[in-house]
């Protein structure tokens, strides 16, 4: 990455001044297309189209979607976008993931970071985003996160399909000679319907591929869609109910050892001292190794079977260096709350003049309340695992990656390697999360092989050292404050949040010589950026450093700011006597999207109906990775603890690409988010986690998991997410059913430390 | 040391301690129980022994005396398992990691019981972990299943 020297001189902003900072540094190099890396490593009888697509002379065809398969279904919904426009079924092609390229940068990701509130479609909102774009394209950053994957394709990937699908006629035209406005295209051929001639894709592609298209031909109307739109059968699904090998953890290659790490368990402690002695005479271990990494200092063991790894890694004896203070969860929510008198906040959105609105109100129309979320673990149900070979100067990485192109980027560096000799195999993801944009794991496997003497070795962690080093979702403290006028209404609302800087944490970590400055918009995701009509309104965050690693946790700041937002909006609406969906009905009433979800699912869980006694439902709405998310909650108050009985989710990302696999997504964030809201949290106690593996870390089995009622709306404007934006409302749409249930107002999660579930 | 996978036999030289999932997964390159928590705890690496739905992380490789059926052994002669079809067609798998394990507990499940009802599904499967939240597909798919094995489709 030459290119990140030159802009490194430069503060890489990602708050309100981003545009200028952005835009003075990016345009010259956003107008040159990257190169198409699909032309090295062609087989003979293959031809390359363009980033996205392969056609070989015997009819495969392969389609790339750079993007990583973790469960949200990327590999069906991308595959058919091009599928479309090139006019070939899903049966008839492979996907590959591809190598790791800049040309796949993840435009859309950066865009909707940009600190503007994704309903302003305005000139100056499309202008912030588009800046933003332009930094993920000049950084060539490729990764997968954002909710971002098919709006980030959407046009590019149709493109590449309809610009292939016209070469391949123009060849045919060719050579029968006719013009091409008499072919016709289907599943994979073109067909001459005056003569009835037809020519497979495979018999043309060699010269297809060389015809250059005096214009781009336009996208075909949603209307004429065949693919997009109608439920597809996942391109994965095979493999994952066969237990096929495609993860990383299953990569097996000839002579390859296996390995385990143990990092020190205080974030960047020093090792002290390692004693490998006892470890090398157990069988079949051939080498400890001192891992010293910006990620952490540890050690490896590396053997000829992960087991005999994994033991001989307890029989090592190691010291570890101690921090003077080490880090407790009572020192963090101290630091947090010692924040709001000592650490200046940042805004990035100001409604009205809330200050003035509730001097004006009597104390006996305003309420306040305080909110505590404690740090939360990603815990894929793969561990944290990758692979490498160093042999002959070269470095070959497989890895379950959500970016290939920062695995690139840290192997250059840890290795010396030139990046034209480091290959990158992203391969399919037990989970990702946010936990997999990381690269310890891929670092620690680096350094590892750089040590194994040219053999390939794959290091597997365990559980626990997967929980116990993460890069965890913040804790945060949130105070909220309301003035409620005399129609019960909220006149003003004010917050301030005291939590880690997810982003600050995360670029340090991929470009340490990059350095951040400006607010963190994410830190306010979920708070400022809603379509409530509240008159007087501003949520203000402070940036609080601790000594604890965070990172992107599904929905990132939605999962805070939500969580506060929505159960205070509960809150106000008690004080004013008026119902929560009233109310939201109210303050939703000029954004017909939002207004949208909300009635679908109040009717869908017929809201307006009593409930027997036991019996309750909590609701909240957000906007969240530009998808409306209404959801209501129902549980039941049984002799062993609350039961979540039902969800209903009304969701609106504008366009669906798959209805399936969307609704396969809310239900997976819903499940996601309920399982942190009723029994996870990752604590700190004399400097280390304390939370080991699924016994203390426990996502929601299946006797606890609720029904859940998708419905899917396409009326907002704009082009929405799937992978994160059910999580949000679920958190505090049962911390409201819970007030319904039991009066008793929830304001620290999770719930099961002082209520029991079933 | 012998072991039976899947009806073939193996000639083993490891430590008889060995958990039953390293000696699949390293040593006779089975790569489909998978390791999710080394304790019991989700399920990922179930394997069926006997009749019986077993965490191979927890058996130790010389308490095994039975044939081990892992998700490879269960389609028989290129057609899916009930199971598998019926997951197929529920759309069940999201990251797919759990899923292995997930299709052995229910082969497990409706081999001793046919018919399932919610409460027995709740309680063979409570044992196996899915953090990409597939439990509403898992169910409906086991249900779909029994009905296909019912009729013998
Ligand atoms: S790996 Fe065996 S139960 Fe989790
Ligand atoms: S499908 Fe991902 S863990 Fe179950």
């Amino acid at each position: 990455m030459a290119s990140l020297g030159k802009i490194a001189r430069r503060t890489f902003l990602f708050g309100t001044a981003a545009l200028a900072g952005g835009a003075a540094f990016g345009y010259w190099k956003y107008g040159q297309p990257f190169a198409n890396p699909l032309t090295k490593g062609l087989a003979e009888n293959e031809a390359s189209f363009n980033a996205y697509i392969k056609i070989a002379t015997d009819n495969h065809i392969t389609v790339i979607v750079p993007r990583a398969e973790m469960g949200q279904g990327v590999s069906t919904t991308l595959a058919a976008l091009v599928a479309e426009e090139l006019d070939v079924g899903l049966d008839q092609i492979q996907v590959e993931h591809g190598p790791a390229a800049a040309a796949y940068y993840n435009r859309a990701a950066i865009s909707e970071g940009a600190p503007v509130p994704r309903f302003d479609e305005g000139f100056t909102a499309e202008g912030v985003r588009g800046a933003m774009g332009v930094i993920a394209k000049f950084l060539g950053l490729q990764f997968t996160g954002g909710s971002s994957s098919t709006i980030d394709g959407f046009d590019p990937m149709r493109q590449a399909g309809a610009m292939a699908r016209e070469m391949l006629k123009q060849a045919a035209a060719n050579r029968l000679g006719v013009s091409v406005s008499e072919l016709t295209t289907e599943r994979g051929s073109v067909r001459h319907a005056a003569t009835g001639k037809t020519l497979t894709y495979g018999e043309l592609a060699l010269d297809a591929a060389k015809i250059e298209l005096s214009a781009l031909p336009p996208l075909r109307q949603r209307s004429e869609w065949r693919l997009l739109g109608q439920p597809q059968k996942r391109v994965d699904m095979a493999a994952k109910v066969t237990g096929a090998p495609i993860y990383g953890i299953d990569v097996d290659l000839p002579d390859m050892l296996h390995a385990t790490i143990r990092m020190s368990p205080y974030p960047g402690g020093a090792l002290k001292a390692l004693d490998g002695a006892a470890a090398l005479k157990m069988r079949g271990v051939s080498k400890v190794v001192r891992i010293e990494s910006p990620f952490g200092n540890g050690f490896g063991v590396i053997a000829d079977n992960t087991w005999r790894a994994m033991q001989a890694a307890d029989a090592v004896t190691v010291e570890w260096e101690k921090p003077a203070e080490p880090v407790s969860t009572q020192s963090i929510f101290a630091a947090l709350d010692a924040a709001f008198d000592t650490a200046s906040p940042f805004h990035l959105r100001t409604l009205g003049d809330p200050e003035r609105a509730l001097a004006e109100t009597p104390a006996e129309r305003q309420i306040e309340a305080s909110y505590r979320l404690p740090h939360l673990a990603h815990a894929t149900m793969e561990p944290m695992n990758a692979t490498a070979l160093f042999k002959n100067g070269r470095l070959t990485i497989w890895a379950p990656t959500q970016a290939p192109g920062v695995v690139k980027m840290i192997a250059e560096r840890i290795s010396g390697v030139q990046a034209d000799k480091i290959e990158i195999n992203t391969t399919s993801l037990g989970g990702g999360f946010g936990r997999r944009l990381e690269a310890d794991y891929c670092d620690y496997a680096i350094r590892l092989a750089m040590e194994a003497d040219g053999r390939p070795v794959k290091v597997t962690w365990s559980r626990e050292e997967d929980m116990t080093h993460g890069f965890y979702r913040p804790a945060a403290i949130g105070r909220y404050r309301a003035a409620i006028g005399a129609d019960g209404m909220p006149l003003a609302i004010t917050g301030s949040i005291a939590s880690q800087s997810v982003i600050t944490d995360m670029v340090g970590r991929i470009a340490p010589l990059l350095p951040i400055a400006g607010p963190d918009n994410t830190m306010l995701d979920g708070a400022y950026n809603q379509p409530y009509a509240i008159p007087n309104h501003r949520i203000d965050a402070r940036k609080v450093p601790l000594p604890v690693p965070v990172g992107s946790w599904r929905s990132v700041g939605y999962s805070i700011n939500a969580v506060m937002q929505e159960c205070f909006l509960d809150e106000v609406a008690a004080k004013g006597g008026i119902d929560p969906l009233e109310l939201r009905r109210r303050l939703l009433k000029d954004s017909p999207a939002a207004l949208g979800v909300l009635e679908k699912v109040a009717s869908m869980a017929d809201w307006t109906k009593p409930l027997p006694e036991g019996r309750a439902r909590g609701l909240a709405y957000t906007l969240s990775f530009g998808t409306h998310v209404a959801e209501v909650v129902e549980i039941a108050e049984t002799a062993d603890g609350i039961k979540v009985e039902q969800v209903w989710c009304a969701a609106d990302p504008g366009v669906v690409l798959d209805p399936g696999i969307f609704e396969a997504q809310m239900m997976s964030g819903i499940i996601f988010g309920l399982s942190a809201a009723i029994s996870q949290e990752v604590t700190f106690a004399d400097g280390m986690v304390e939370q080991q593996n699924f016994s203390d870390f426990a996502p929601l089995r299946m006797n606890q998991a609720p029904a859940i009622t998708v419905e899917i709306l396409q009326q907002s404007p704009f082009m929405g997410g799937a992978g994160e934006p059910g999580t949000p409302p679920s958190m505090p749409a049962l911390m409201n059913a819970v007030f319904a249930l039991t009066g008793q107002r929830m304001r620290e999660l999770p719930l099961g430390k002082t209520l029991s579930f079933v | 040391m012998k072991l039976t996978v899947n009806a073939k036999e193996h000639e083993l030289d490891v430590e008889p301690d060995m958990p039953l999932l390293w000696v699949l997964r390293d040593e006779l390159h089975v790569k489909d129980p998978k390791y999710g928590c080394g304790a019991g705890l989700c399920g990922a690496c179930t394997v069926i022994i006997g009749n019986e739905a077993v965490r191979s992380c927890q058996t130790a490789l010389t308490d095994v005396t039975d044939n081990v059926r892992t998700i490879d052994g269960l389609a028989a002669g290129g057609t899916y398992h009930p199971v598998q079809q019926a997951w197929i067609e529920e759309q069940v798998a999201q990251c797919g990691y759990c899923q292995a394990g997930q299709i052995m507990t229910a082969v497990a499940l409706l081999e001793h019981n046919p018919s399932p009802t919610d409460q027995d599904i709740d309680e063979a499967m409570s044992g196996n972990l899915c953090r990409c939240g597939t439990y509403p597909r898992i169910r409906a798919a086991i249900h779909r299943a029994a009905a296909l094995m019912r009729t013998g489709a």
